[in-house]
C-alpha cells in the first residue's frame, strides 16, 4: 500500500504509545467499512502532504523574489497572489504575508496558541515548531531560541516575532547571501532553508 | 479559556529539539490521522477543531504528541455526531445493521480539495473602528470559551500596523453561533510592554487581532 513505504529514525524525543499505530489503524478500517472515507483518498492526501507541499516550494518563491525585484514587490504587497502565481495555494495559505530580513532586521514566527503554519508553502511543521518549548518561548526569548538554532543576532539587529493568532500565514523573505550573484533561481533556492523561512536560522 | 494550550510566555517548558527538513510524517499513523481528519464527513470548523483539542484536560494536552490530539478530536467528533459508536471504535468493526454511507471525498478529489483557496474575509457594513498608525489596548477579557486572544498579551498597548479586512471571529464561530465577522488588525507590541525593561528595546512581537479584543488606549 501506498502508505507503507516509510522508515523514518524516531529521535525526534516525542514517542508516541506503542499501541497508537493499532488504534489508528483500527478507527481507519472502522471508517472504510462504514463508507466514512475512502482509503484511496486517504492515500491521496498522504502523498499531498509528503510530496506535493514542503519548504521547497517556499524556497522558490525566495529564490523568485532574490532574482526578480518586481516580483519581490508584489509578493511584499501582495503574497497570497504573488505565491499563487507559481502555483502555491490552498489550505492554510489561504492570507499570505512575506516579512523580509534585512541587516538591520529579524523576523521569527510562531503560533504560541497551536500550530498554525503555512502549508501550501512550507509544508507540515516540524515537530519542535508544534511543541509546547518553541510556542512558549519564542515569543519571550527570540534572541535565546534562535541562539540554540545555532545563530547569535547582534544586539542591534531588531527582532520581529508574529505569533499567528488568525488565519493570515507568515513567511520570512531571508536576506539573500552575499557572494550568490552569479548563481541562477534554482541554485539560489537550494540555499534556502525552511528554519530560514520560519525565521530560526539566518541564511 | 485560559488553558495550558495558550503558553506564549511560558517558561520550563522543555528544550527545543531541532529536526532536519525532509518528513511531513513521522510515522505511518500520522498521515493517516491527518488524512482522515481532512476526509471525514464530520461537521466541524477550524475553529471548533482548535476549541476541541484545547478542552484536552491539560496534563495529557501537555503529554501528547501532535498528532496523539488530533486522533483524539477525530475520535470525540465522530462519537459526539454519532458517526460511529463507542463499541464500534472499541472493535474496530461496524455494528451489523448500522448504515453505511458514501465517502465524500473520493482520491480524483483530493488535489483539486487541498488546493482551493477558501477565505476567512468577510464584507461587513460597519467601518473599522482603527486604521494603522492608532494606539490600541488589548482588553482584560477571560472567557471561558474559545479566543484567539492570548493571555500574554492581555491589557497591553500596542501600535496597530495593519488593517486585514474582516474576519470570521473564532470566538463565535468555534461555538456554533456563526461567523460574526469582525475588522481583524495586526498590533505590535513593544518586548519591553510585554516582558518589561529587561527586554530588549529594539523587539517586538506582533498578533493578529479582532477588534473586539481591541479599545482605544
Amino acid at each position: 500500500m501506498a502508505h507503507d513505504h516509510h522508515d523514518h529514525d524516531h529521535d525526534h524525543g516525542q514517542e508516541p504509545p506503542s499501541d497508537m499505530a493499532l488504534r489508528v489503524k483500527a478507527l481507519e478500517s472502522l471508517l472504510v467499512e462504514k463508507g466514512l472515507v475512502d482509503a484511496a483518498a486517504l492515500d491521496a492526501i498522504v502523498d499531498h502532504f509528503e510530496h506535493k507541499v514542503g519548504p521547497r516550494n517556499g524556497a522558490r518563491v525566495v529564490a523568485r523574489a532574490w532574482t526578480d525585484p518586481a516580483y519581490k514587490a508584489r509578493l511584499i504587497a501582495d503574497a497570497t497572489g504573488a505565491i499563487a502565481e507559481l502555483g502555491y495555494a490552498g489550505g492554510q495559505g489561504e492570507h499570505m504575508v512575506v516579512v523580509e530580513n534585512t541587516a538591520q532586521v529579524h523576523n521569527l514566527v510562531v503560533c504560541t496558541l497551536c500550530s498554525c503554519y503555512p502549508w501550501p508553502v512550507l509544508g507540515l511543521p516540524p515537530v519542535w515548531y508544534k511543541s509546547s518549548p518553541y510556542r512558549s518561548r519564542a515569543v519571550i526569548d527570540p534572541r535565546g531560541v534562535i541562539a540554540e538554532f545555532g545563530t547569535e543576532l547582534p544586539a542591534d539587529v531588531e527582532v520581529r516575532v508574529w505569533d499567528s493568532t488568525a488565519e493570515i500565514r507568515y513567511l520570512v523573505l531571508p536576506q539573500r547571501p552575499a557572494g550568490t550573484e552569479a548563481l541562477g533561481e534554482e541554485a539560489l533556492a537550494a540555499l534556502v532553508t525552511r528554519d530560514g523561512m520560519i525565521g530560526t536560522a539566518r541564511l | 479559556m485560559n488553558g495550558v494550550h495558550d503558553m506564549g510566555g511560558m517558561q520550563g517548558l522543555g528544550r527545543i529539539e531541532p529536526e532536519p527538513e525532509g518528513h511531513a510524517f513521522h510515522a505511518d499513523w500520522e498521515g493517516r490521522v491527518h488524512a482522515m481528519s481532512l476526509a471525514s464527513p464530520t461537521r466541524s470548523n477550524i475553529d471548533a477543531g482548535r476549541h476541541q483539542r484545547e478542552l484536552i484536560p491539560a496534563p495529557e494536552y501537555l503529554r501528547m504528541s501532535y498528532y496523539e490530539k488530533w486522533f483524539r478530536s477525530l475520535s470525540d467528533r465522530l462519537l459526539e455526531q454519532g458517526l460511529v459508536t463507542p463499541q464500534e471504535l472499541a472493535s474496530g468493526r461496524a455494528d451489523a445493521g448500522g448504515p453505511t454511507a458514501t465517502p465524500r471525498l473520493a482520491a480524483a478529489d483530493v488535489e483539486p480539495a487541498l488546493n482551493r483557496r477558501g477565505a476567512y474575509v468577510r464584507e461587513i457594513a460597519t467601518p473599522a473602528r482603527f486604521k494603522p498608525g492608532d494606539v490600541v489596548r488589548t482588553r482584560n477579557i477571560h472567557p471561558d470559551g474559545h479566543t484567539r486572544l492570548p493571555r500574554y498579551v492581555r491589557g497591553h498597548s500596542g501600535v496597530i500596523l495593519r488593517m486585514n479586512g474582516a474576519h470570521v471571529f473564532p470566538d463565535s464561530h468555534a461555538h456554533g453561533k456563526g461567523e460574526d465577522p469582525q475588522p481583524l488588525y495586526t498590533v505590535r507590541f513593544t518586548a519591553q510592554e510585554l516582558w518589561g525593561a529587561a527586554a530588549n528595546p529594539r523587539d517586538s512581537v506582533s498578533l493578529d487581532l479582532w477588534e473586539p479584543y481591541l479599545e482605544r488606549a
